[in-house]
């Protein structure tokens, strides 16, 4: 993943992209490609929660670190990360948020797992993995260490 | 507790915030741990969240006050909520109508939230036993009774210079007789796990059943402040006091006003802090109100974040117990 990321960036030309990853399974493989890219930028995460478009249906989440972007958004090549791709409105709200700070000249998305079940027109540029998965399934990371994937059934 | 109740929903969770009274340490904890998410929105160039978007809080203050109206307008707005603060003062109710007829009024105009302070004890309550099911209710401090978001910006601040609250010694010191703030602060801190309150100040200020909440009682000012880690300076309230309980403010000064010589028999890093507005010269001198161990600007800053939190949480109660995905 952290090569195909490097190569596509090759292709466009970015040379100082600012990682992001999404609190908080994006955050742990954030920290995993930013460790082999080696960016000049540090690390950035986000906690969407307040971002999120079902706040009125479910409610509050329990809260996890807070968003932390210590580089200027505008003007930079973002990388975007997150676990699972599955609807696609995680990344609607993470773009949202990165909006609230300023305007990137770009953003790549790269996530571990793209999934079927697209409830918006987002698609990654990188995956590690693409799952065509039924409704009922559902893919779930532990970690951080180790990192895991797991393939679980609802009811 | 029926105030518990009153408090929150059949899932435990927030449906008012009245007061601290009944409130499990769990509970607290979830406003201090979702409010610390909140302090970054400030210091975003965009400084909203998109939560609460669509709706309406309404600011019903029936006394006035610039500051705590402020603080939850600024809070409400960081929400993306859409605000009405209506002055009582102008309102209809000085017009012959009842207090219940103008709730009922701004029902009818879809609000969701009210946010009301009141001079009566047990204002809040009144309303929150009568608005429709939909609406909730912030209490933004009612007479001597309760004031219970100041009381958890104010534990929200401490836990940021002293993160256990389980190893703390807080003297709040002044008028503590008709401090609302204080009585909510005590209940907060009592729940915290703070092991040791002291309340500090004349006998005519201080009220006999602090002794029943476990507060240690000290008039002596010197001994009271001797090894504490927090000192909450509470304002004068002149305008609550019926008699003569203070022969003069340049005395209340000269006895329990906090200086640099007393503040300096606290612990060396403890914090000082007050609910404002400060009256310098007579609760605190302004070296020691400006001074390098003064938290209480920080304190106005942490309001709004303990404020967004508070409201988010009322306001985001699940509707049933399903669980969101990516």
């Amino acid at each position: 993943m952290a090569s195909d990321l490097q190569s596509l960036l090759n292709s466009r030309h970015i040379t100082d992209p600012a990682i992001i990853g999404i609190h908080t399974g994006g955050a742990w493989i954030a920290e995993q490609i930013h460790r082999q890219l080696r960016p000049e930028q540090p690390l950035g995460t986000l906690n969407i929660t307040f971002y999120r478009d079902d706040f009125t249906r479910i409610g509050l989440h329990p809260q996890v670190e807070p968003s932390n972007l210590p580089f200027s958004v505008d003007d930079r090549h973002i990388v975007l990360i997150d676990d699972v791709l599955h609807t696609g409105r995680t990344i609607r709200a993470a773009m949202n948020e990165i909006f609230d700070y300023g305007r990137p000249a770009s953003i790549i998305l790269a996530t571990l797992v793209e999934r079927s079940g697209r409830e918006l027109p987002i698609c990654a540029d990188v995956a590690g993995e693409r799952l065509s998965l039924e409704a009922h399934q559902h893919v779930k990371l532990t970690g951080p260490d180790p990192l895991e994937l797991l393939i679980q059934e609802s009811k | 507790m029926k105030r518990q109740d009153i408090q929150c929903d059949s899932q435990g969770q927030l449906r008012h915030f009245l007061t601290i009274e009944g409130h499990k340490r769990e509970t607290l904890t979830q406003i201090l741990d979702t409010a610390e998410n909140f302090v970054t929105v400030g210091n975003q160039p965009v400084k909203k969240v998109p939560l609460l978007r669509g709706k309406t809080i309404v600011n019903l203050f029936f006394e006035s006050s610039t500051r705590t109206r402020t603080t939850f307008e600024l809070a409400a707005k960081r929400l993306s909520a859409d605000v009405l603060n209506i002055n009582i003062n102008t309102s209809s109710t000085s017009k012959g109508e009842s207090l219940l007829d103008m709730l009922h009024n701004l029902e009818a105009m879809h609000c969701d939230m009210f946010v009301v302070r009141h001079e009566q004890s047990g204002a809040a309550h009144f309303i929150a036993q009568h608005v429709a099911p939909h609406i909730s209710i912030i209490n933004a401090g009612d007479g001597r009774h309760a004031h219970p978001t100041q009381a958890m910006l104010d534990v929200f601040t401490i836990r940021k210079h002293k993160p256990d609250f389980t190893a703390l010694r807080v003297a709040i010191v002044g008028d503590l007789m008709h401090s609302r703030v204080a009585r909510s602060q005590i209940h907060a801190l009592n729940t915290l796990g703070v092991p040791e309150i002291r309340a500090i100040g004349p006998c005519t200020l201080i009220p006999p059943y602090l002794q029943q909440m476990g507060v240690h009682i000290y008039n002596d000012v010197r001994e009271g402040l001797k090894d504490v880690d927090v000192v909450i300076m509470l304002r004068l309230q002149r305008e609550r006091m019926d008699g003569a309980l203070l022969p003069s403010e340049l005395e209340y000064f000269q006895t329990y006003g906090l200086t640099q010589e007393k503040l300096a028999l606290a612990k060396p890093d403890a914090i000082v802090m007050h609910p404002g507005p400060i009256n310098r010269g007579v609760e605190i001198e302004s070296s020691v109100a400006d001074g390098p161990q003064s938290v209480i600007l920080e304190q106005v800053s942490n309001g709004i974040a303990v404020r967004m939190a508070i409201m988010s949480m009322v306001l985001g109660r699940k509707p049933s117990g399903e669980e969101g995905e990516a």
